[in-house]
């Protein structure tokens, strides 16, 4: 008779193996954790983009600049393009076959998300510190 | 020699449903938002650059295709969101039945369409108004 919670993998193999890609489920948990982050940051990117509606480039640099406003904003883009590079990576995986365009095309996935969130992160920080 | 061999059925053998539609939309929807998010770093750089950078980005979104751009930006957001909460309530192992996946799906449709609507009546007041 088997007993109680036994495995035909030893504990040390199924704490190795991690799976073909040997990250586990630490992609579709990280998309997760994103998600639920991204609903609240969606939410708080709205009021960012609500209170800046309408005004003038003077109050809009004001705005953006304010410490709360740049957090949120902040927390939106590196949430939101941490979340977009897992997703994109996921549609590449799936539709793109040949080995040299998936490498070329995951290459490119990183580099335009780490460009985006590079510009969009100086920019606050420049809105926020600089002259 | 190559010879045609048996191919398994694929998506193309079903009908069509509102689920499946839903499905390739989330990803379309994602898509969408992961290239905006170059608008989004081209807003916060243009208030960082000064004003006639603001100004040259106001005067894009200003336009009949950067309204329609961003029009569409907002209901891909509010869309992929509401999808994804879709996606957390199966995660957590919800929804699965027949009536309550096509109610979630109709939902979704319903709440971002409505939403989309909503968010820029409130938008178009608050510019409409002396700010």
């Amino acid at each position: 008779m088997k007993p109680e919670g036994f495995h035909i993998r030893t504990p040390l193999a199924r704490v190795r193996g991690l799976g073909a890609a040997h990250a586990g489920t630490r992609h579709f948990w990280q998309q997760r954790l994103t998600s639920v982050a991204g609903i609240i940051l969606t939410v708080g990117f709205f009021f960012v983009v609500g209170s800046v509606l309408g005004r003038n480039h003077a109050a809009v640099v004001q705005i953006l600049g304010s410490p709360l406003v740049a957090i949120v904003t902040l927390l939106f883009i590196i949430n939101s393009v941490y979340h977009m590079w897992l997703g994109m990576q996921m549609i590449i995986e799936d539709y793109v076959h040949d080995d040299l365009r998936k490498l070329i095309t995951l290459m490119a996935n990183t580099f335009f998300s780490i460009a985006v969130a590079f510009v969009a992160i100086y920019a606050i920080l420049k809105l926020s510190f600089g002259v | 020699m190559s010879r045609e061999r048996p191919l398994s059925p694929h998506l193309q053998i079903y009908r069509p449903t509102l689920t499946m539609t839903m499905s390739i939309v989330h990803r379309i929807t994602g898509m969408g938002l992961y290239f905006g998010t170059a608008i989004l770093a081209w807003w916060l750089t243009a208030a960082a650059s000064g004003p006639n950078a603001y100004a040259v980005f106001e005067s894009f979104l200003g336009s009949f295709l950067g309204r329609l751009i961003l029009f569409g930006y907002t209901w891909a957001l509010i869309h992929h969101l509401l999808g994804g909460i879709r996606h957390l309530i199966w995660d957590a192992g919800y929804g699965f039945g027949p009536h309550e996946r096509e109610w979630l799906a109709r939902a979704s449709i319903v709440g971002s369409v409505g939403l989309t609507i909503l968010l820029w009546a409130i938008g178009l007041l608050v510019v409409g108004s002396a700010r």
